[in-house]
């Protein structure tokens, strides 16, 4: 008997473009000035804090490039920096949440086809599966949109990761769940989080077909996810995806990693840089010249400027929005509290 | 949450539209009725597809309605809570089921950190109309954790709203209306009323039960409850009466929000108040209700307002039960406190 599921989709899909390529270079390039950056802002004091994301670029910038948003949906965590700019979001409403101007970021998630930012890990990777078997029952014959839910090595410790692959097994959910294993959860270590070597191990147990890809590859990466969606789209049930990655540098702006690795540590375990990787395969491929590379510079220079300005720009949000947003039917306690607040603060 | 829907029939009547349903039965008609008027409407839960749920609430729905619209899940809350988060955003209206009021908690992060946040948390652009049925308090002689008071507990959180039905008549009703709202509402059956029966008029102008409810007009004192202490007090207003003890019974229905203006009214002429409860006591709703009535009526009160509760201990086993809900004799004396209260 053999127990080891198959991707039942063959991805028959053209290789990428020569465009597409670049493209690909183009944003990973974006997402690590503005990564970088975020990083410096918040030493600044222009945003409070920061979840630094730098070294998963690829994995990031490669499955969000696989998105269609016109009818997927990802269900993003606190580092999902670069699949917002890969799937072409507004990056000062997704900086907003940084800047602590709102939970959440600013966006309207149906919209954005992005779900707001996500603090309690784990906690929406079973809204995917729900939002999944949605599209299950609203298009039971065509090619459904996909959920791709976004999360740690770290939370796949947590029990609503089971519940979740379980559900998406048993139902036949078009999910794919996303795992970036970046080696450490703050300052814990894969080997001491995740029982069983990896967290793809774990599918075969959900008869959920799994595959674990060099994470630092954009390539790989956005194949890998190309062929999941198209295993999900044509109803054939969930996918992991264990992307390993390193997470280079601290945990987030409030994190000091010298308590738990040296940098000799992190320079030897972290590889070979997505970026520098990406680009010498460009190069010797005839992809790409210098003049490309120097020029997407300076674009993520000028992008990463604008977004400055634009967080810079965002005043507070109105406090009656507290009381506004909680319901869509507002109760009348929460309407009284809003007259009083209004009498008590808004003296103008 | 101004009008107040007052005394319904409770006998058949025979006029049309009215029928004779337990709360078992009544909640059974509503949920067939939700599924049939919004196809968007889902039930799902443990069991509640081919059994019909432990309570039979279900019962023949996923005939009816098929297996899409009624299923079973894998055995797991916080998988039932969460998948319905995903739900509502791919535009469904789900009626989830936990299977007993103890296990809402293994739930409780999606219900708290997910559910009642993100209406907040998308700036209104995600609404999440789900309606969670949990079968809920005591009296059933039931193990550990089949019997629990959580209104308070939910309550108590920005983002949900919480009914519980005494009655089939407004079970049947307020379900419905639950069930069309765009907000997560906790609808807290009392399971120990599921098969007690009564007149339920489908075709009353009911529709937007939003407030409470006068069970028993009375001049002397008000009784406040909900859920199966409702038909409690009802008893003890009947014996109090034959001491010439004039009790009025309101029945909150909404423990979120509280129908502030019903209490003012019913406690401005009774002028006295007793909050009845199976929760336990220490910042029980009982609580929440004492203020309201104390803000609103302090010049006119009689006296302060009394509480008849649970007690501060986990839910007792069954032989132990009816020492632990409010009984009629407990009742009576929280009325007396009242009733006799001098000034210092
Ligand atoms: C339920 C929950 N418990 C604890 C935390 C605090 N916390 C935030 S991130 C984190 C580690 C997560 O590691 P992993 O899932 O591997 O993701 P990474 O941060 O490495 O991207 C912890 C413990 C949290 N946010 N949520």
């Amino acid at each position: 008997m053999t127990t080891k599921p198959t991707l039942a989709a063959v991805d028959d899909a053209a290789p990428l473009t020569h465009h597409q390529l670049r493209e690909l270079y183009t944003l990973m390039a974006v997402v690590r000035h503005l990564d970088t950056s975020a990083v410096a802002w918040q030493r600044q004091g222009i945003i409070p804090g920061y979840a630094p994301e730098l070294g998963q670029e690829a994995a990031q910038v490669g499955s969000g490039y696989a998105v269609d948003r016109s009818r997927d949906f990802v269900f993003p965590t606190y580092r999902e920096l670069g699949v917002a700019r890969a799937m072409e979001l507004d990056m000062v409403g997704y900086m907003s949440t940084h800047k602590a101007t709102w939970h959440g970021g600013m966006y309207n998630p149906m919209e954005s086809r992005f779900a707001p930012i996500q603090a309690v890990v784990a906690g929406s990777v079973l809204h995917a599966v729900g939002w999944a078997h949605g599209q299950t029952l609203s298009c039971p014959d065509g090619e459904t949109g996909v959920a791709m839910t976004y999360f740690g090595d770290g939370a796949s410790s947590q029990g609503d990761v089971h519940e979740a692959m379980n559900f998406a097994a048993v139902m036949k959910a078009p999910v794919v769940f996303f795992i970036q294993n970046n080696g450490w959860a703050i300052s814990v270590p894969t080997e001491r989080q995740v029982a069983g070597g990896s967290v793809a191990a774990r599918a075969a147990g959900y008869g959920i077909p799994a595959v674990q890809v060099d994470g630092n590859d954009v390539v790989a990466v956005y194949e890998a996810t190309r062929s999941a969606f198209a295993h999900c789209r044509n109803g054939n049930g969930p996918v992991v995806i264990e992307a390993m990655t390193y997470r280079r540098g601290p945990h987030s702006t409030a994190d000091d990693p010298g308590r738990y690795r040296t940098l000799e540590e992190e320079r030897l375990d972290a590889g070979e840089d997505p970026l520098a990787r990406f680009k010498q395969r460009l190069l010797s491929d005839g992809v790409a010249d210098e003049a490309f590379f120097a020029e997407a510079q300076r674009q993520a220079e000028e992008e990463v400027e604008t977004i400055r300005a634009g967080i810079q720009d965002l005043g507070p949000r109105p406090g009656a929005e507290m009381f506004g947003l909680v319901f869509q039917e507002p109760t009348p306690a929460l309407q009284s509290q809003a007259t009083a607040w209004r009498e008590e603060s808004e003296h103008v | 949450m101004s009008e107040t829907i007052t005394a319904m029939p409770s006998t058949n009547t025979g006029a049309p539209g009215i029928q004779q349903l337990s709360m078992q039965q009544a909640l059974n008609l509503a949920l067939d009725e939700v599924l049939a008027e919004n196809p968007k409407s889902l039930i799902f839960g443990e069991d509640c597809g081919r059994l019909g749920g432990v309570f039979r609430i279900t019962d023949g729905l996923q005939a009816k309605h098929g297996e899409d619209r009624v299923f079973d899940t894998p055995l797991a809350e916080s998988g039932i809570l969460g998948m319905s988060v995903g739900l509502a955003m791919a535009g469904f209206h789900p009626i989830p089921e936990v299977q007993f009021d103890g296990f809402a908690y293994p739930a409780i992060n999606q219900i708290i950190c997910q559910i009642a946040r993100m209406n907040y948390r998308s700036r209104g652009t995600v609404p999440m109309p789900i309606t969670l049925r949990v079968p809920s308090f005591g009296g059933i002689r039931a193990p550990e954790h089949h019997g629990e008071s959580l209104e308070a507990l939910f309550a108590h959180v920005p983002g949900l709203k919480v009914v519980s039905p005494s009655n089939p008549h407004d079970a049947y009703h307020l379900l419905k209306y639950a069930a069309t709202r765009p907000d997560p509402v906790i609808f807290m059956e009392p399971k120990s009323r599921y098969w007690q029966k009564g007149a339920v008029d489908t075709t009353s102008d009911d529709g937007r039960p939003t407030g409470a409810r006068v069970a028993r007009e009375g001049r002397h004192l008000t009784l406040v409850a909900w859920g199966a202490m409702v038909s409690r007090c009802l008893q003890v207003a009947e014996l109090a009466a034959e001491d010439g003890i004039d009790v009025e019974v309101l029945d909150l229905r909404w423990l979120k929000p509280i129908d502030a203006e019903a209490l003012a009214r019913s406690v401005g002429k009774t002028r006295r108040a007793v909050v009845v409860h199976e929760a336990p006591l220490t910042s029980g709703l009982g609580a929440e209700v004492a203020q309201l009535i104390t803000q609103q009526c302090f010049d006119t009160l009689k006296a302060p307002v009394e509480r008849v509760t649970g007690f501060d201990v986990p839910y007792p086993s069954g032989d132990l039960e009816d020492e632990y809900i409010p009984n009629i004799d407990r009742i009576l004396f929280g009325i007396q406190r009242v009733l006799e209260y001098r000034r210092g």
